[in-house]
């Protein structure tokens, strides 16, 4: 039979076989995503309105809406991040209480985006009569980015030495202005980075916004500027689809006739985005970490 | 009376002792407000979801073993015909046989990656994994519309939908979550135990099978765990490619559904507070158990890998 050395190799070239399948399996995604989408990205698929019943819709608005959600639902979840994440790190005694919350947060990362959604739906659509608008689905993202975001600060300030706690203390200034003053400013780059990331993720979220931020999006007067008029940008009581939920939306309901032509540049503008926005945590990581440590 | 003053000033609290309680309970009511928030929906998910058997009083043995889902329809007893087995055993199927697949590609990649390829190789299949997970699941769902469900169709024959293009979803959906865990842990076994088995004369292979591979069976199941757990948790992907057939599946071929796939369409064309309403909160409320279920695992595994590390 064989020796050892002979199933060393066919094992090895095996794992070799492994991964090139796996970056294989990739490049194909990739490729298909941007070989169908880019041809139909122009600028007036980009900056014109979706169509509900007619074909050579754009995605102007849910463009929008994407942006716009994702900017107030980091508005609302880093501050809360933050302050877990320094209470959990520079804080928190070792007790039952504690290990209950962190457990809480576990959890709340492991519920399924569409439950996650669902709970928005009964709660802030119904109860609160929010309605179908950007501030439910807002509401809905943060619960469904809190814990990574929360553990992705946590682990920033952890990576912090306890050289500069003590320094803080040795100047005899409180711990959480050494935190504010000291910590958090070395622990910038790392916390930028993890918030970059979060908004990648969230790009892309669609489960939990269709019940959330809704699936219409009303037709939008770009310079009403008045935030409580039902066809103003700014609104945040207004329904609005996201690019992620537009994609899943034609597509389970075949009412426009190039839906497959749509999806396929709306798909091919996300994976773009998303991209970037992990292109951008790494390179805003990197510079600010030089200018931080005057490194050149 | 001097005296008195002099332990009032030196007993009083500093301002910087001050700002630091201040900053402390500020810190704190942000990690609460998260507690609450997952309190909040677990109470709420699951009082909704139990009001098909209180309110509606659904027998819970027929809804979770019956198989006949029509919700609208009542069976020759004026029973409502809400029987979820389909959706919970298409979710379970889908769910273990995309796990079963994504894992020996996932710990193959992991193995490549910390013990077999080069420090260049290695950095090219960590943006492989970290891209793979950008990609947004919509994303997926609709590839799998557009490439998978025409390829099942023309390959195997029926209509695409169905519960084998699911699997190949949620396949390449899982397979970047369980690579990234298994190489930490892969990585947390120590250098020692592959050094000692080279020491003795053992081929990479051995290595890697014998030693590594074995040391890490903690981390690695609970890797697997964790992509169970998204897998079943995943909605619009699925449903896109899964065909959204509420009856139990013959082969893998043929149109299945989920629990997340039935929720996904459902909870929009149903009227809060009716029946048809509540079975899918209940629908709801198995997932959100499952996942906990989940998280209990995990650490129950954890547990163990610890204490045997340990000895």
């Amino acid at each position: 039979m064989f020796n050892s050395k002979q199933i060393n190799k066919l094992a090895i070239s095996f794992i070799y076989a492994i991964a090139i399948i796996v970056a294989l399996i990739l490049l194909f995604l990739v490729s298909n995503i941007l070989i169908n989408g880019i041809p139909e990205i122009s600028w007036k698929f980009i900056a014109s309105p979706s169509k509900t019943f007619e074909a050579g819709g754009g995605i102007s608005v849910q463009l929008f809406n994407t942006i716009y959600l994702l900017i107030l639902s980091m508005i609302i979840s880093i501050p809360i991040a933050l302050g877990a994440a320094i209470y959990l790190n520079e804080y928190a005694p070792k007790n039952d209480f504690i290990s209950v919350l962190k457990t809480a947060i576990e959890v709340l990362s492991s519920l399924p985006s569409i439950v996650v959604g669902l709970f928005g739906f009964m709660f802030f659509v119904l109860k609160f009569n929010f309605g179908f608008s950007i501030l439910s689905g807002s509401i809905a993202l943060t619960f469904f980015n809190l814990p990574l975001l929360t553990r992705s600060i946590e682990n920033s300030l952890a990576a912090i030495p306890n050289l500069q706690r003590e320094a803080g203390a040795a100047l005899g200034i409180s711990r959480f202005e050494t935190v504010i003053h000291v910590i958090l400013p070395a622990a910038l780059p790392s916390i930028i980075t993890g918030i970059v990331l979060a908004s990648g993720r969230v790009l892309g979220e669609a489960a939990a916004l269709i019940f959330t931020a809704g699936q219409s999006s009303p037709n939008l007067d770009w310079l009403n500027l008045n935030p409580f008029s039902p066809h103003s940008p700014i609104n945040p009581m207004r329904p609005a689809e996201t690019l992620a939920v537009h994609i899943w939306k034609i597509n389970s309901e075949a009412t426009i006739p190039d839906a497959t032509k749509i999806s396929a540049g709306s798909s091919a503008v996300l994976l773009i985005l998303v991209f970037i926005f992990n292109f951008l945590a790494r390179y805003l990581g990197n510079k600010i970490y030089k200018k931080m440590t005057a490194g050149k | 009376m001097e005296q008195n003053e002099l332990f009032k000033q030196l007993t009083k609290k500093s301002v910087a002792s001050k700002k630091d309680i201040f900053g402390k309970y500020l810190s704190l009511s942000a990690l609460i407000l998260i507690g609450i928030t997952v309190v909040a929906i677990l109470f709420f998910v699951i009082s909704r979801g139990l009001t098909t058997f209180t309110l509606d009083k659904i027998n819970p043995f027929r809804f979770l073993f019956g198989t006949d889902w029509q919700p609208n329809n009542v069976d020759k007893n004026n029973n409502p015909l809400v029987g979820a087995l389909p959706m919970i055993f298409g979710s379970f199927v889908i769910t273990l046989l995309s796990a079963l697949v994504a894992a020996p590609f996932a710990i193959g990649t992991a193995i490549f990656m910390t013990e077999v390829s080069n420090q260049r190789g290695a950095k090219i299949m960590q943006s492989v994994i970290e891209l793979l997970v950008g990609i947004p699941s919509v994303v997926y769902g609709f590839i799998g519309l557009t490439v998978i469900v025409p390829f099942v169709r023309n390959t195997f024959g029926g209509s695409g939908f169905g519960i084998l293009s699911g699997i190949i979803v949620l396949f390449v959906m899982i397979l970047p979550t369980i690579t990234s865990m298994s190489i930490d842990a892969l990585n947390n076994v120590p250098k020692i135990y592959r050094e000692s088995a080279y020491s003795i004369g053992a081929t990479p292979w051995q290595t890697i099978y014998k030693v590594v591979l074995r040391s890490a069976i903690p981390g690695i199941l609970t890797a697997i765990v964790f992509g169970l757990s998204r897998a079943f948790g995943e909605a619009l992907a699925v449903q896109m490619v899964v065909g959204n057939s509420p009856v139990i599946p013959q082969n893998a071929l043929s149109p299945a559904a989920t629990l997340t796939s039935v929720l996904t369409q459902g909870i929009g064309n149903t009227t809060e507070g009716s029946l048809q309403n509540d079975v899918l909160w209940s629908l709801a409320m198995i997932l959100l158990l499952m996942s906990l279920v989940f998280n209990l695992i995990i650490r129950k595994i954890g547990k163990k890998g610890e204490m045997k590390n340990n000895v």
